[in-house]
Formats: structure tokens, C-alpha cells, sequence
């Protein structure tokens, strides 16, 4: 077993590499925000919120990374095994602006398989880069108004009261609708952050 | 629970609270983590491979119309997992200063120059062998604000997906002999010796050009698979 190159902070300034739309450059981004293929199929959604540091203060210099499965609950990726959604890759990237907010629109992913073949609630992983983050923190945006919630093998293992730090929340009369995800650092209302 | 990629290789990454980095003390999660499975949503990850920019985008000295200012040097390496097999395909991106230390970003104010021929950002994907190679120029020393008179020694972030969303990795590459180093705390915040000079480029005489360029071994080592069979 080698040992793994350790992680380091993305900086200030990754904007220059990863999200360049965001300096307006001529380098045209790998991957945006927006994850919605022409041909892909499902609910149309919006994720949006904002990062907040252990003052409540928003960060201005994060990156969010988002992976997900498309409305059937397929990735693509061959793991999977099944042939993905048309062009839909499920992969977004988003920096903070100077508000600390973000945005992403995407499809509603569909259900996937769990320990022991058990059905997971729709969710989409996410990571977490910033300034004075020294490695990611892992998490998973679960959607508020889903049934399935109550059955998945993942939230069971968070302490009840700290789940809603999970959920993004519908806004009423959006449409597509509009999910807010606030991520909390620290706090009272810090998110559950995964060992993985 | 099941947990395919083995947690223990993480023991080689810095806490994410280390306080001589200042930033990290409100940026950092107070909760301990919670334990979860690895299931497919963990174990697929993003795949960007050789479709997913131009030709071009591995050489950072030739975007603008003329030759950017500094060192010219070749970044060269291998994506490996854990247990050694090459990761191929794989798309890994680069960002960094100018020959003087200066990031060409709005928030950077430092008085060193910009370099109108130099933007420092790449990207490239590993070929079946896992071996990657950039052309760029050797940036500058940065100073922060850290502490007082805080200095970062040279360096190049690069980002690399590996096999899975577990595999992610961002991190920086330095150059040998960096007198910046016991000074640096995010450098220092990697506890263990032999896993902070994992972060250290190799001097690679044999890959150099002549008359061109110096370059640089740079391998890095993502979390993967374990081979071993689960007990059950």
C-alpha cells in the first residue's frame, strides 16, 4: 500500500482553473453549475444557498462539487452498469459568489441501491472545498418533501435532530422548483459532514 | 458496514482544524463525522477523460500571443491508487501564480506584476499508463496574510478525479528544497514526514529538454479499491 498524497487547500483562487465563468476568461470551464442535458429526462430542479462559516459570516471563496444519479437512478459511470441517461453526466461545480450563495440546476436524481440492496432516498453527494478547508467534507442533499426519507439506510445513521441539516427545502410556487441548501460550517446549525 | 475503499490511508491527510492556519478555525466542522456505508453513490464518480477540453490546454506558455516571463518547465508524473495500478483517463487540472508570485484573480492585490502572457491554468487526462505532463513556468513565492510576514513556498494546485467521487483529491505540488517549508502551515499541517514530501515534486534531470526546460516528477497516489476479499 503506498501512502496517499495528502489533500491541501483549493486556495483563494481555484476559480482561475475550475470555474473560470466566474473571471470571465477565455478558458472555457470542464464542468458549470448547470447539469441539464437538452435530451435528459426527469424533473428539472434548482439548488440554491448559501455557505456560512462558524460566525455566520458567508464564504465568498468556496467551491461545491455535486455527483448524482439521473431520474432513474443510474450513473454515469460504468459501475453502474447500465447505460446512463442520454448526455447527462451528473457532475456539477459551483463557486460562491460574494454573497456566499450558490446555484445549481439539475434533475431530481432517482432512487439508488443501498447496503444490502436496499433502496436509497433520492439524494446528490456533495463536496465541500474552501479557504482554510485542508480537505473536503463530504455530505448529501436529500429533498424535504420525499417519502422515501423516512426509510433511507444513510439518514438512519444521523442523529434525528441533526438530519434537517440534510434537506433542501421546496420553495412554495417555483417552478421548476426551486430546492434552498444552506451548508453550515459550524454552529448550531453546522451539516453533518460524512466519514467516508 | 460496508466500506470498500479502506478509511486508514487517510490517517496521511491533515485535520481539518490546525489552528496555525488561521482560516481553518472557522471553516472547520466541530461534529465528528458520521460513519456511513460506501454505496454506489460513493463508489461511481465523474468521468472526464480526453474529450473533455482542447488540445493545448497541458501547455500554459503558449495561450496568450507571446511567451510568459519565469523558468519554463515540464510537470510530469503518473496517477496511481493505493495499491500501485495506474488510474488512466483520467482528467486532472492544474491552476497557479506567475513567475512572481502574483494569481491572475481580482481578489489578488499583491504589488507584483501580472504577466500578460501567462493566465496559469491546464488541464490534461492521464494516458493508459496513468502518465500526465504539463508545460508551464516555475511560479513564485506568495506572500499572505497568514501571520506576519507569511510567505507560501512556490507551488502548483492541481485537482484530480481518480476512479470515484471517494477518489477526489485537491491538493499542491511543491518544488525540492523549498526554504519555505517550516515556515508554511499548510504545508506543516501534514502531521506525518513521509506523507508531506509526497507533496514534493522530484528534480528529473533525464526528462529535462536542452537549451528549454527543467522539469519536474510529480506522482500522485489517490484512494482506490480494496483488493482485499470483504470477511463476512
Amino acid at each position: 500500500m503506498s501512502i496517499l498524497t495528502p489533500s491541501q487547500t483549493v486556495g483563494p483562487y481555484f476559480a482561475i482553473g475550475l470555474t473560470p465563468e466566474s473571471l470571465d476568461r477565455k478558458w472555457i470551464p470542464t464542468v458549470t453549475n448547470d447539469l441539464v442535458t437538452p435530451d435528459v429526462s426527469g424533473a428539472r430542479i434548482q439548488i440554491e444557498g448559501r455557505v456560512l462559516d462558524g460566525d455566520g459570516e458567508p464564504i465568498n471563496d468556496c467551491l461545491l462539487e455535486i455527483w448524482q444519479a439521473d431520474a432513474a437512478g443510474r450513473y454515469a459511470h460504468p459501475a453502474d452498469g447500465r447505460a446512463p441517461n442520454a448526455a447527462f453526466k451528473g457532475f456539477g461545480r459551483a463557486a460562491t459568489n460574494a454573497g456566499g450563495h450558490y446555484l445549481f440546476r439539475t434533475i431530481k436524481p432517482g432512487q439508488v441501491r443501498g447496503p444490502k440492496d436496499v433502496l436509497q432516498a433520492p439524494h446528490i453527494v456533495l463536496a465541500v472545498f474552501a479557504r482554510g478547508m485542508l480537505r473536503q467534507q463530504y455530505a448529501r442533499i436529500y429533498f424535504a418533501d420525499e417519502p422515501a426519507n423516512a426509510h433511507d439506510p444513510v439518514l438512519v445513521l444521523v442523529p434525528e435532530v441533526r438530519r434537517s441539516t440534510l434537506l433542501a427545502t421546496p420553495q412554495p410556487g417555483t417552478d421548476p422548483v426551486v430546492y434552498q441548501f444552506d451548508i453550515h460550517l459550524q454552529g448550531d446549525l453546522e451539516t453533518v459532514f460524512f466519514d467516508v | 458496514m460496508t466500506l470498500s475503499y479502506p478509511r486508514a490511508s487517510l490517517q496521511s491527510f491533515p485535520p481539518a482544524l490546525y489552528p496555525d492556519y488561521k482560516s481553518t478555525v472557522k471553516r472547520a466542522p466541530k461534529h465528528e463525522p458520521v460513519l456511513i456505508p460506501h454505496t454506489p453513490s460513493e463508489l461511481t464518480g465523474p468521468l472526464y477523460g480526453h474529450d473533455s477540453f482542447r488540445a493545448g490546454d497541458d501547455d500554459l506558455t503558449r495561450q496568450h500571443p507571446g511567451e510568459p516571463i519565469g523558468e519554463r518547465i515540464i510537470v510530469h508524473g503518473r496517477v496511481l491508487d493505493e495499491d500501485g495500478r495506474p488510474v488512466p483517463n483520467t482528467l486532472v487540472e492544474i491552476w497557479q501564480a506567475n513567475a512572481c508570485g502574483r494569481y491572475r484573480h481580482q481578489r489578488e492585490q499583491h504589488p507584483a506584476p501580472l504577466d500578460p502572457n501567462f493566465t496559469g491554468a491546464g488541464r490534461t487526462a492521464t494516458d493508459a499508463e496513468g502518465r500526465y505532463r504539463f508545460v508551464s513556468i516555475k511560479p513564485g513565492a506568495y506572500p499572505w496574510g497568514n501571520h506576519p510576514n507569511a510567505w507560501r513556498p512556490a507551488h502548483i494546485h492541481f485537482s484530480v478525479f481518480g476512479p470515484s467521487f471517494l477518489s477526489r483529491l485537491v491538493t499542491q505540488m511543491y518544488f525540492p528544497g523549498d526554504p519555505l517549508f517550516a515556515f508554511d502551515p499548510i504545508f506543516q499541517s501534514i502531521a506525518d514526514e513521509r506523507a508531506r514530501l509526497r507533496l514534493v515534486s522530484a528534480f528529473d534531470l533525464a526528462t529535462t529538454v536542452p537549451d528549454w526546460a527543467l522539469a519536474y516528477r510529480f506522482d500522485i497516489v489517490v484512494r482506490g479499491r480494496d483488493q482485499t476479499p470483504p470477511t463476512s
